[in-house]
């Protein structure tokens, strides 16, 4: 196999606008767990205004500002149609924070103004009178295997599934999706969307590596992703489920 | 609860402060303000106005702690009764609280968190406030930067007319809100020199106020301050009225700068390190002369000031120098590197992570942290991590491409000097980089082995 068959595409959207809880911390993870497998990761930025190809294995959208969220579901809107494509086709599409609901249906302010989303996922997003800020613990099933993930949410949203998902995890600890239902996050096939960030990847290798193998399946590069020596991780994930349990 | 009298009400709350104190408990710099808020609400407006001098307030997300503290060394040089927040709170409480030690205080002077800004200006009235930069910083305490940004114009506008705004030309967001006030004096740095031509990529103001197109940048110091401009709408800097002509960095020695003011031109020699102090002198230089303060007076006193608690602050251990460099947000950290890597000698870290209230609980931020300029540098000799969060920092530099094997994680402050200081005994030099409560850990560690004064800081 030569280093151009296994090569993932990226497509990191929106990178300076939607950044807010240090995005660029999964993307690196996403590029270093590759890179230590001898695989690399060809990363792609599309800002306001960029065309994006349909031809990507991964799509990340992370979170931004209220005032950079409004720019950017304006945008995603002439990007829809080849993110949906490349959806159909088995593409991984990660939205964190204000790219999760901006891949649901849409967001409604307090004062009823709407943020269309594009539909990706199908969930609704409403403005809460709080926010919801703190460590969160979720246990997450993908695959058959199940594992627990860590993280950190810092959002007004309240987010509501429809039939077409299922929530990405059921919480141990914090407030998730809506604060009410117990539920973090969500799924459909290879689209992904969390409030978590702390950033989401570096403490939850095995989501990583989950998201990398259906990236690598859909670029149709038959490896096996091997094991790493992920001590510091299991580490850094277990200081952060501890924390996650104690008073402040 | 009904108002008490102010003098009761003040008897009361700095009889609870003393006790306080007396149990070994602390919070003699909160504690007796906090109480006084809730006995008398208006209290701090009516000791605020019995200042006969008025008021000068500085915030900002960096370097309001170093400043004020500039601005203290300028007061003194006149004379001046002053009555200031210099070890204790910043928070309303705080201010509340030194105002109750304002007996006959001619000028008062706080820094103020940048949160608590607004309600402080509505309070106290002040004669002078100094907006210094605004940068992204403990998302979870403050919420959007574009909140804080909203909060600060409010309070701006109702600001009395009279009063004199300092701020910071340079920041796009400060300048558009604080330029709105009839009388002001602004600072900035001129020199082209020390600019760099883009923007970090964590920059957090990088569109036009007015119109939200993008914002050039014909020059960038730190973060996103520097000289910027909108090309639709015609928005632009403006010139400041007090501007660093020029600026030469000694590295961690300190630095020179020459400054051009309506009242002449100063030449100050510092011993406060990095282009984040420049920024401090320059927001000190402007208050001073709004405050009629003489530059030759001045100049001098701002010359002798040495960094602020864990500002760049030298400690000998053994044989090996430690300079503490606090890093609480990521324009900080990455100032703090810049200034390191103009050091000519191996680098050894120590990188002290915690995630309490006053850290931020949310450690997102040390991925927006530039540790990769340490990593390209070829320089870094030896890395010991530590803090609540010392793991979460390991994995930021084991993704930065930093060998794990070389790296030691000692989440205990005090074993991780001692790992740091093994690892940097044959160069000399140990640099320590905590957030703000393990910097207060730090301390209490350096103090138990005697190698500095106890001191007490609330928060
Ligand atoms: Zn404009």
């Amino acid at each position: 196999m030569s280093i151009g068959d296994s090569q993932v595409r990226l497509c990191h959207l929106y990178p300076d606008h939607l950044n807010i809880y240090a995005d660029r911390g999964n993307i690196a993870v996403l590029a270093r767990r590759l890179e230590w497998r001898g695989l690399t990761l060809e990363i792609t930025e599309a800002g306001l205004g960029d065309p994006i190809a349909d031809d990507c294995h991964f799509y990340y959208l992370g979170g931004g500002q209220d005032r950079d969220q409004m720019l950017v579901a304006e945008d995603l809107a002439h990007k829809a149609d080849p993110l949906r494509h490349a959806a159909e086709d088995g593409a991984v599409v990660l939205g964190v924070c204000g790219g999760y609901q901006l891949l649901g249906h849409g967001y409604t302010a307090a004062d009823g103004q709407r943020m269309h989303g594009i539909g990706l996922l199908d969930l609704e997003t409403t403005a809460g009178s709080s926010r919801l800020i703190g460590d969160v613990v979720l246990d997450v099933t993908l695959n058959g295997q199940s594992r627990t993930v860590v993280g950190y949410e810092n959002h007004a949203g309240r987010t509501y599934l429809g039939g077409g998902c299922t929530p990405l995890g059921h919480l141990r600890r914090g407030h998730g999706n809506n604060g009410d239902d117990g539920c973090e996050g969500a799924v459909a096939g290879r689209r992904v969307g969390t409030y978590l960030h702390g950033p989401l990847l570096p403490k939850n290798p095995w989501l990583a590596d989950t998201l990398l193998g259906w990236a690598l399946d859909h670029a149709e590069c038959p490896v096996e992703l091997e094991p790493l020596d992920d001590d510091l991780e299991r580490s850094a994930h277990a200081v952060a489920a501890t924390r996650a349990g104690r008073k402040r | 609860m009904p108002s008490l009298p102010q003098g009761l009400a003040a008897r009361a709350a700095r009889g609870a402060g003393r006790l306080s104190q007396k149990l070994g408990r602390g919070g003699g710099t909160t504690i007796p303000g906090l109480l006084l808020s809730r006995l008398r609400p208006e209290a701090t407006a009516e000791m605020a106005r019995s200042v006969s001098g008025g008021v000068i307030l500085i915030s900002g997300t960096n370097g309001k702690t170093t400043t004020a503290r500039l601005v203290r060394a300028a007061l003194d040089t006149n004379g001046a009764r002053v009555v200031a927040n210099t070890a204790g709170s910043n928070l309303e409480r705080g201010v509340a609280t030194a105002l109750l030690d304002a007996d006959g205080a001619e000028i008062a002077l706080f820094e103020v968190d940048e949160a608590a800004l607004p309600g402080l200006m509505a309070q106290t009235e002040p004669r002078v406030v100094t907006l210094m930069n605004l940068f992204r910083d403990q998302l979870d305490r403050y919420g959007e930067l574009e909140h804080l940004v909203d909060r600060w114009r409010g309070a701006v506008a109702e600001l009395d007319p009279a009063a004199t705004v300092i701020y910071n030309a340079d920041d796009p967001a400060v300048a558009e809100i604080a330029a709105r006030h009839p009388n002001t004096v602004s600072y900035g740095i001129e020199d082209p020199r020390v600019g760099r031509d883009r923007l970090p990529h964590a920059a957090d103001t990088t569109e036009c106020r007015h119109c939200g197109a993008s914002l050039h940048y014909e020059m960038v110091t730190i973060a996103h301050l520097g000289r910027w401009s909108c090309s639709e709408c015609g928005l632009a800097r403006s010139q400041p009225d007090v501007q660093a002509t020029r600026v030469e960095l000694h590295g961690l020695d300190g630095q020179r700068l020459s400054i051009a003011t309506p009242r002449g031109p100063i030449e100050l020699s510092l011993r406060l390190p990095g282009m984040h102090n420049s920024y401090n002198a320059l927001a000190a230089t402007a208050t001073s002369i709004a405050l009629d303060l003489a530059p030759e007076a001045f100049g001098p006193a701002l010359a002798k000031r040495e960094a602020a608690f864990g500002r760049a602050e030298r400690t000998q251990i053994g044989n090996v120098r430690v300079t503490t460099l606090l890093a609480k947000n990521p324009a900080g950290a990455n100032e703090n590197i810049r200034t390191m890597l103009l050091e000519d000698h191996p680098l050894h870290l120590l990188v002290l992570l915690n995630d309490r209230t006053a850290d931020g609980q949310d450690v997102s931020w040390i991925w927006d942290v530039d540790y990769e300029l340490l990593l390209d540098s070829g320089r870094l000799a030896s890395l010991t991590v530590g803090g609540d969060r010392g793991y979460d920092m390991a994995l930021r530099f084991r993704y930065a491409g930093f060998d794990p094997q070389r790296l030691s994680v000692v989440p205990s402050v005090s074993a991780g000097l001692n790992t740091a200081l093994g690892a940097s005994e044959t160069d000399g030099h140990l640099y320590v980089l905590p957030t703000y409560t393990a910097l207060l850990e730090f301390q209490a560690v350096l103090a138990e082995r005697g190698l500095v004064p106890a001191f007490w800081e609330d928060e």
